[in-house]
Protein backbone atom coordinates (compact mmCIF):
# COMPACT_ATOMS: atom_id res chain seq x y z
CA UNK A 1 0.00 0.00 0.00
CA UNK A 2 1.46 3.45 -0.86
CA UNK A 3 0.81 6.75 0.72
CA UNK A 4 -2.31 8.76 -0.99
CA UNK A 5 0.02 12.11 -0.98
CA UNK A 6 3.27 10.76 -1.54
CA UNK A 7 3.28 7.24 -2.79
CA UNK A 8 5.74 6.15 -0.55
CA UNK A 9 5.03 2.78 1.74
CA UNK A 10 2.12 3.42 3.82
CA UNK A 11 2.27 2.94 7.33
CA UNK A 12 -1.69 3.48 8.06
CA UNK A 13 -4.81 2.61 5.94
CA UNK A 14 -7.62 4.73 7.11
CA UNK A 15 -10.53 3.14 5.73
CA UNK A 16 -13.29 5.93 5.85
CA UNK A 17 -10.80 8.52 3.54
CA UNK A 18 -10.00 5.15 1.73
CA UNK A 19 -6.54 5.93 1.72
CA UNK A 20 -3.03 4.92 3.08
CA UNK A 21 -0.55 7.37 4.92
CA UNK A 22 3.25 7.22 5.08
CA UNK A 23 4.46 8.56 8.79
CA UNK A 24 5.26 12.13 7.59
CA UNK A 25 1.82 12.44 5.68
CA UNK A 26 -0.28 10.58 8.51
CA UNK A 27 0.82 12.77 11.45
CA UNK A 28 0.44 15.83 9.02
CA UNK A 29 -3.11 14.39 8.02
CA UNK A 30 -3.99 14.25 11.97
CA UNK A 31 -2.51 18.07 13.15
CA UNK A 32 -4.51 19.56 9.64
CA UNK A 33 -7.73 17.70 10.94
CA UNK A 34 -7.02 19.09 14.39
CA UNK A 35 -6.48 22.60 13.12
CA UNK A 36 -9.86 22.34 10.67
CA UNK A 37 -12.02 21.39 13.41
CA UNK A 38 -10.83 24.34 15.10
CA UNK A 39 -11.00 26.90 12.92
CA UNK A 40 -14.34 25.40 11.52
CA UNK A 41 -16.19 25.27 15.32
CA UNK A 42 -14.22 28.49 16.25
CA UNK A 43 -12.91 26.49 19.53
CA UNK A 44 -9.88 29.11 20.45
CA UNK A 45 -7.32 31.74 18.57
CA UNK A 46 -3.80 31.66 19.15
CA UNK A 47 -3.68 34.05 21.98
CA UNK A 48 -6.32 31.99 24.09
CA UNK A 49 -5.33 29.72 26.71
CA UNK A 50 -6.25 26.31 26.69
CA UNK A 51 -6.43 23.44 29.20
CA UNK A 52 -6.25 20.23 27.87
CA UNK A 53 -7.79 17.22 30.39
CA UNK A 54 -5.51 14.51 30.14
CA UNK A 55 -5.78 10.96 31.19
CA UNK A 56 -2.61 9.27 30.29
CA UNK A 57 -4.55 7.63 27.43
CA UNK A 58 -3.90 7.83 23.86
CA UNK A 59 -6.27 10.37 22.74
CA UNK A 60 -5.38 13.14 25.50
CA UNK A 61 -2.29 13.30 25.16
CA UNK A 62 -2.13 12.81 21.14
CA UNK A 63 -4.17 16.12 21.17
CA UNK A 64 -1.96 17.99 24.01
CA UNK A 65 1.51 17.53 21.86
CA UNK A 66 -1.02 18.28 18.43
CA UNK A 67 -2.49 21.43 19.93
CA UNK A 68 1.23 22.36 20.90
CA UNK A 69 2.26 21.51 17.75
CA UNK A 70 0.20 23.84 16.06
CA UNK A 71 1.46 26.72 18.44
CA UNK A 72 -1.25 27.03 20.82
CA UNK A 73 -0.66 28.04 24.25
CA UNK A 74 -1.56 24.86 25.88
CA UNK A 75 -0.96 23.45 30.14
CA UNK A 76 -3.06 19.72 31.05
CA UNK A 77 -4.75 18.92 33.73
CA UNK A 78 -4.70 15.21 35.37
CA UNK A 79 -6.94 14.11 37.88
CA UNK A 80 -6.55 11.29 40.35
CA UNK A 81 -9.76 9.11 40.41
CA UNK A 82 -8.26 6.70 42.96
CA UNK A 83 -9.05 3.73 40.58
CA UNK A 84 -5.80 1.56 41.84
CA UNK A 85 -3.12 0.80 39.60
CA UNK A 86 -4.57 2.22 36.51
CA UNK A 87 -4.48 5.74 38.24
CA UNK A 88 -0.86 5.23 39.34
CA UNK A 89 0.17 4.17 36.17
CA UNK A 90 -1.95 6.93 34.12
CA UNK A 91 -0.41 9.33 36.20
CA UNK A 92 2.95 7.85 35.63
CA UNK A 93 2.11 8.52 31.52
CA UNK A 94 0.65 11.93 32.13
CA UNK A 95 3.63 13.34 33.68
CA UNK A 96 6.51 12.42 31.82
CA UNK A 97 4.94 13.43 28.83
CA UNK A 98 4.65 16.96 30.35
CA UNK A 99 8.33 16.73 31.65
CA UNK A 100 10.18 15.77 28.50
CA UNK A 101 8.23 18.80 26.87
CA UNK A 102 8.60 21.05 29.89
CA UNK A 103 5.13 21.38 29.76
CA UNK A 104 2.76 22.69 32.80
CA UNK A 105 0.53 19.66 34.16
CA UNK A 106 -1.84 20.83 36.86
CA UNK A 107 -2.68 17.61 39.04
CA UNK A 108 -6.01 17.42 41.24
CA UNK A 109 -6.16 14.54 43.39
CA UNK A 110 -9.71 13.41 43.83
CA UNK A 111 -9.14 11.25 46.68
CA UNK A 112 -6.48 13.48 48.67
CA UNK A 113 -8.62 16.63 48.07
CA UNK A 114 -11.95 15.05 48.85
CA UNK A 115 -11.51 12.03 50.84
CA UNK A 116 -13.00 9.40 48.41
CA UNK A 117 -12.06 7.62 45.36
CA UNK A 118 -14.63 6.61 42.14
CA UNK A 119 -15.13 2.88 43.66
CA UNK A 120 -16.77 4.22 46.98
CA UNK A 121 -18.58 7.61 45.52
CA UNK A 122 -20.04 5.15 42.75
CA UNK A 123 -21.33 2.57 45.81
CA UNK A 124 -22.56 5.52 47.92
CA UNK A 125 -24.02 7.65 45.70
CA UNK A 126 -25.81 4.48 43.99
CA UNK A 127 -24.46 5.43 40.30
CA UNK A 128 -22.60 3.27 37.89
CA UNK A 129 -18.84 3.94 38.42
CA UNK A 130 -18.62 5.87 34.81
CA UNK A 131 -21.39 8.37 36.06
CA UNK A 132 -19.82 9.05 39.09
CA UNK A 133 -16.41 9.55 37.66
CA UNK A 134 -17.74 11.11 34.68
CA UNK A 135 -19.76 13.42 36.90
CA UNK A 136 -16.84 14.43 39.24
CA UNK A 137 -14.57 14.65 36.30
CA UNK A 138 -16.54 17.28 34.66
CA UNK A 139 -16.79 19.08 37.50
CA UNK A 140 -13.43 19.65 38.75
CA UNK A 141 -12.34 20.17 34.79
CA UNK A 142 -14.37 23.38 34.86
CA UNK A 143 -13.83 24.39 38.19
CA UNK A 144 -9.80 23.91 37.35
CA UNK A 145 -10.01 25.94 34.23
CA UNK A 146 -11.84 28.64 35.65
CA UNK A 147 -9.31 29.02 38.54
CA UNK A 148 -6.40 28.96 36.56
CA UNK A 149 -8.04 31.90 34.63
CA UNK A 150 -8.28 29.48 31.07
CA UNK A 151 -9.98 30.45 28.35
CA UNK A 152 -11.05 27.07 27.29
CA UNK A 153 -11.15 23.21 28.43
CA UNK A 154 -10.03 21.05 25.34
CA UNK A 155 -11.20 17.05 26.25
CA UNK A 156 -9.71 14.27 24.19
CA UNK A 157 -12.86 12.71 22.87
CA UNK A 158 -12.42 11.57 19.56
CA UNK A 159 -14.79 10.79 16.63
CA UNK A 160 -15.63 7.19 17.63
CA UNK A 161 -16.56 8.71 21.33
CA UNK A 162 -18.67 11.01 19.97
CA UNK A 163 -20.68 8.87 17.17
CA UNK A 164 -21.11 6.34 20.37
CA UNK A 165 -22.40 9.25 22.52
CA UNK A 166 -25.09 10.78 20.01
CA UNK A 167 -26.09 6.97 19.30
CA UNK A 168 -26.94 6.47 23.11
CA UNK A 169 -28.43 10.43 23.24
CA UNK A 170 -30.97 9.47 20.22
CA UNK A 171 -31.48 5.76 21.62
CA UNK A 172 -32.87 7.65 24.65
CA UNK A 173 -34.44 10.71 22.56
CA UNK A 174 -32.73 12.85 25.51
CA UNK A 175 -32.80 16.37 23.86
CA UNK A 176 -31.46 18.25 26.52
CA UNK A 177 -28.22 15.58 26.39
CA UNK A 178 -28.27 16.24 22.41
CA UNK A 179 -28.35 19.68 22.50
CA UNK A 180 -25.66 20.27 24.46
CA UNK A 181 -23.91 17.23 22.09
CA UNK A 182 -21.45 20.05 19.91
CA UNK A 183 -17.87 19.95 19.69
CA UNK A 184 -18.23 23.60 20.93
CA UNK A 185 -20.04 24.69 24.25
CA UNK A 186 -19.85 28.37 24.67
CA UNK A 187 -18.93 29.67 27.98
CA UNK A 188 -21.74 30.99 30.48
CA UNK A 189 -23.66 30.62 33.26
CA UNK A 190 -20.74 29.80 35.68
CA UNK A 191 -19.27 27.51 33.21
CA UNK A 192 -15.66 27.84 31.06
CA UNK A 193 -15.98 27.29 27.13
CA UNK A 194 -15.43 23.30 26.42
CA UNK A 195 -13.99 22.12 22.92
CA UNK A 196 -13.14 18.82 21.49
CA UNK A 197 -10.53 18.99 18.83
CA UNK A 198 -10.04 15.54 17.89
CA UNK A 199 -13.60 15.21 16.68
CA UNK A 200 -12.60 14.63 13.23
CA UNK A 201 -10.13 12.04 14.27
CA UNK A 202 -11.14 8.19 14.49
CA UNK A 203 -9.42 6.39 17.94
CA UNK A 204 -7.22 4.15 15.60
CA UNK A 205 -5.85 7.36 13.98
CA UNK A 206 -4.75 8.95 17.39
CA UNK A 207 -3.31 5.30 18.61
CA UNK A 208 -1.46 5.46 15.28
CA UNK A 209 -0.35 8.88 16.09
CA UNK A 210 1.51 8.22 19.32
CA UNK A 211 2.56 5.03 18.12
CA UNK A 212 4.57 6.87 15.12
CA UNK A 213 5.64 10.10 17.09
CA UNK A 214 7.03 8.19 20.06
CA UNK A 215 4.07 9.19 22.65
CA UNK A 216 3.90 6.41 25.37
CA UNK A 217 0.33 6.35 26.64
CA UNK A 218 -1.23 3.81 28.82
CA UNK A 219 -2.91 1.18 26.71
CA UNK A 220 -4.36 -1.02 29.47
CA UNK A 221 -8.41 0.21 29.88
CA UNK A 222 -9.73 1.51 33.15
CA UNK A 223 -11.11 -1.66 34.71
CA UNK A 224 -14.01 0.15 35.92
CA UNK A 225 -15.24 0.30 31.97
CA UNK A 226 -16.02 -3.34 31.58
CA UNK A 227 -19.77 -3.96 30.04
CA UNK A 228 -20.25 -0.05 30.05
CA UNK A 229 -23.25 1.07 27.90
CA UNK A 230 -20.31 3.58 26.20
CA UNK A 231 -18.61 0.50 24.32
CA UNK A 232 -21.66 -1.61 23.32
CA UNK A 233 -22.67 1.47 21.54
CA UNK A 234 -18.95 1.16 19.88
CA UNK A 235 -19.30 -2.09 19.38
CA UNK A 236 -22.57 -1.76 17.36
CA UNK A 237 -21.18 1.63 15.67
CA UNK A 238 -18.19 -0.62 14.51
CA UNK A 239 -20.54 -3.45 12.82
CA UNK A 240 -21.83 -0.99 10.61
CA UNK A 241 -18.47 1.11 9.65
CA UNK A 242 -17.40 -2.47 8.95
CA UNK A 243 -19.77 -2.84 6.39
CA UNK A 244 -20.22 0.47 5.21
CA UNK A 245 -17.10 2.58 5.84
CA UNK A 246 -17.89 6.19 6.35
CA UNK A 247 -21.29 5.63 8.50
CA UNK A 248 -19.84 6.57 11.72
CA UNK A 249 -19.01 10.15 10.20
CA UNK A 250 -21.85 10.53 8.59
CA UNK A 251 -23.89 9.99 11.46
CA UNK A 252 -22.18 12.29 13.30
CA UNK A 253 -21.30 14.70 10.83
CA UNK A 254 -24.92 14.44 9.65
CA UNK A 255 -25.98 15.25 13.04
CA UNK A 256 -24.33 18.05 13.91
CA UNK A 257 -24.74 19.91 10.22
CA UNK A 258 -28.16 19.13 10.30
CA UNK A 259 -29.65 17.91 13.76
CA UNK A 260 -28.01 20.00 16.36
CA UNK A 261 -29.42 23.36 15.35
CA UNK A 262 -33.01 22.33 16.01
CA UNK A 263 -32.06 21.13 19.44
CA UNK A 264 -30.55 23.64 20.33
CA UNK A 265 -33.02 25.35 22.25
CA UNK A 266 -33.87 22.97 24.68
CA UNK A 267 -30.17 23.51 26.18
CA UNK A 268 -30.29 27.27 26.12
CA UNK A 269 -33.55 27.40 28.23
CA UNK A 270 -31.73 24.81 30.61
CA UNK A 271 -28.93 27.38 30.96
CA UNK A 272 -31.35 29.85 31.99
CA UNK A 273 -32.14 28.17 34.77
CA UNK A 274 -28.58 27.87 36.04
CA UNK A 275 -27.11 29.32 39.04
CA UNK A 276 -24.45 29.09 41.75
CA UNK A 277 -24.22 25.76 44.04
CA UNK A 278 -24.34 27.18 47.55
CA UNK A 279 -21.47 24.91 48.64
CA UNK A 280 -18.84 25.17 45.18
CA UNK A 281 -20.68 28.04 43.67
CA UNK A 282 -20.32 25.85 40.79
CA UNK A 283 -23.70 26.21 37.98
CA UNK A 284 -26.27 23.88 38.98
CA UNK A 285 -29.71 23.64 38.22
CA UNK A 286 -30.57 21.93 41.61
CA UNK A 287 -30.62 23.00 44.97
CA UNK A 288 -26.98 21.65 45.35
CA UNK A 289 -24.80 20.47 42.53
CA UNK A 290 -24.42 17.18 41.85
CA UNK A 291 -21.07 16.94 42.63
CA UNK A 292 -21.41 18.59 45.97
CA UNK A 293 -23.91 15.82 46.42
CA UNK A 294 -21.62 13.11 45.82
CA UNK A 295 -18.73 14.42 48.05
CA UNK A 296 -21.40 14.25 50.79
CA UNK A 297 -22.65 10.95 49.95
CA UNK A 298 -19.28 9.49 49.58
CA UNK A 299 -17.15 11.01 52.97
CA UNK A 300 -21.11 10.63 55.26
CA UNK A 301 -19.90 8.34 58.37
CA UNK A 302 -21.50 4.80 58.00
CA UNK B 1 6.84 -15.32 15.31
CA UNK B 2 6.03 -14.11 19.00
CA UNK B 3 2.25 -12.27 18.72
CA UNK B 4 1.71 -9.52 21.92
CA UNK B 5 -1.83 -8.92 22.83
CA UNK B 6 -3.65 -6.52 24.93
CA UNK B 7 -6.32 -6.40 27.72
CA UNK B 8 -5.57 -8.72 29.05
CA UNK B 9 -1.61 -9.00 28.48
CA UNK B 10 -1.03 -12.11 27.34
CA UNK B 11 1.62 -13.58 24.15
CA UNK B 12 1.07 -16.55 21.66
CA UNK B 13 3.22 -18.49 19.27
CA UNK B 14 2.65 -18.63 15.75
CA UNK B 15 4.71 -19.60 12.82
CA UNK B 16 5.68 -17.22 9.78
CA UNK B 17 5.75 -16.00 7.33
CA UNK B 18 2.11 -14.74 7.50
CA UNK B 19 0.39 -12.07 6.27
CA UNK B 20 -1.25 -9.20 8.53
CA UNK B 21 -3.76 -10.26 7.15
CA UNK B 22 -3.89 -14.09 7.51
CA UNK B 23 -2.50 -13.36 11.29
CA UNK B 24 -6.03 -10.55 12.66
CA UNK B 25 -8.19 -13.70 11.17
CA UNK B 26 -6.39 -16.75 12.57
CA UNK B 27 -6.22 -14.67 16.05
CA UNK B 28 -9.62 -13.44 15.15
CA UNK B 29 -9.04 -9.61 15.77
CA UNK B 30 -10.70 -7.17 13.12
CA UNK B 31 -7.93 -5.41 11.83
CA UNK B 32 -9.81 -1.63 12.28
CA UNK B 33 -10.10 -2.47 16.47
CA UNK B 34 -6.03 -2.77 16.30
CA UNK B 35 -2.60 -1.23 15.59
CA UNK B 36 -0.33 -3.83 13.82
CA UNK B 37 3.23 -3.23 15.26
CA UNK B 38 5.81 -5.12 13.96
CA UNK B 39 9.36 -5.06 15.48
CA UNK B 40 8.06 -1.64 16.64
CA UNK B 41 7.08 -0.65 13.28
CA UNK B 42 3.25 -0.06 12.20
CA UNK B 43 2.57 -1.78 9.20
CA UNK B 44 -0.68 -2.08 6.62
CA UNK B 45 -2.51 -4.92 6.52
CA UNK B 46 -0.70 -6.20 3.16
CA UNK B 47 2.53 -6.25 5.05
CA UNK B 48 3.86 -9.84 5.82
CA UNK B 49 5.48 -10.49 9.34
CA UNK B 50 8.48 -13.09 9.02
CA UNK B 51 9.11 -16.42 11.75
CA UNK B 52 11.30 -14.09 13.32
CA UNK B 53 9.14 -11.47 14.11
CA UNK B 54 7.44 -10.23 17.34
CA UNK B 55 4.10 -8.52 16.80
CA UNK B 56 2.29 -6.70 19.16
CA UNK B 57 -1.72 -6.35 18.11
CA UNK B 58 -2.66 -3.21 20.04
CA UNK B 59 -6.37 -2.42 20.90
CA UNK B 60 -7.72 1.13 19.77
CA UNK B 61 -11.07 1.00 21.51
CA UNK B 62 -11.10 3.07 24.80
CA UNK B 63 -14.20 2.50 27.18
CA UNK B 64 -14.36 5.76 29.31
CA UNK B 65 -18.01 7.43 28.97
CA UNK B 66 -16.91 11.07 29.85
S1 LIG C 1 -13.93 4.07 32.33
FE1 LIG C 1 -15.46 5.03 33.64
S2 LIG C 1 -14.59 4.94 35.71
FE2 LIG C 1 -12.91 4.55 34.27
S3 LIG C 1 -11.96 6.54 33.95
FE3 LIG C 1 -13.48 6.26 32.32
S4 LIG C 1 -15.37 7.20 33.10
FE4 LIG C 1 -13.98 6.90 34.84
ZN1 LIG D 1 3.43 10.38 2.27
ZN1 LIG E 1 -21.40 22.23 44.50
Amino acid sequence: MKCRVCRDPAVIEVRRHNAGFCHPCFVKHCRDQVKKAVDAYKMFSENERVLVAVSGGKDSLALWDILVKLGYRVDGLYIGLGIGDYSSESAQYARSFAKAREATLVEVDLPATYGFDIATGSKAARRAPCSACGLSKRHLFNSEALRGGYDVLATGHNLDDEAAVLLGNVLRWDLAYLGRQHPVLEAGGGFVRKVKPLVRLAERETAAYCVLEGIDYIVEECPMSVGNRHLAYKGVLDDLEESSPGSKASFLFGYLERGSPLVAGVSAAEREALHPCPTCASPTVSEVCAFCKLVEKATAKR
Amino acid sequence: MKVIMRNPRREIELRGPLSVTSLLATTEVRREAVLVIVDGTLVTADATVEDSATVELRPVISGGSS
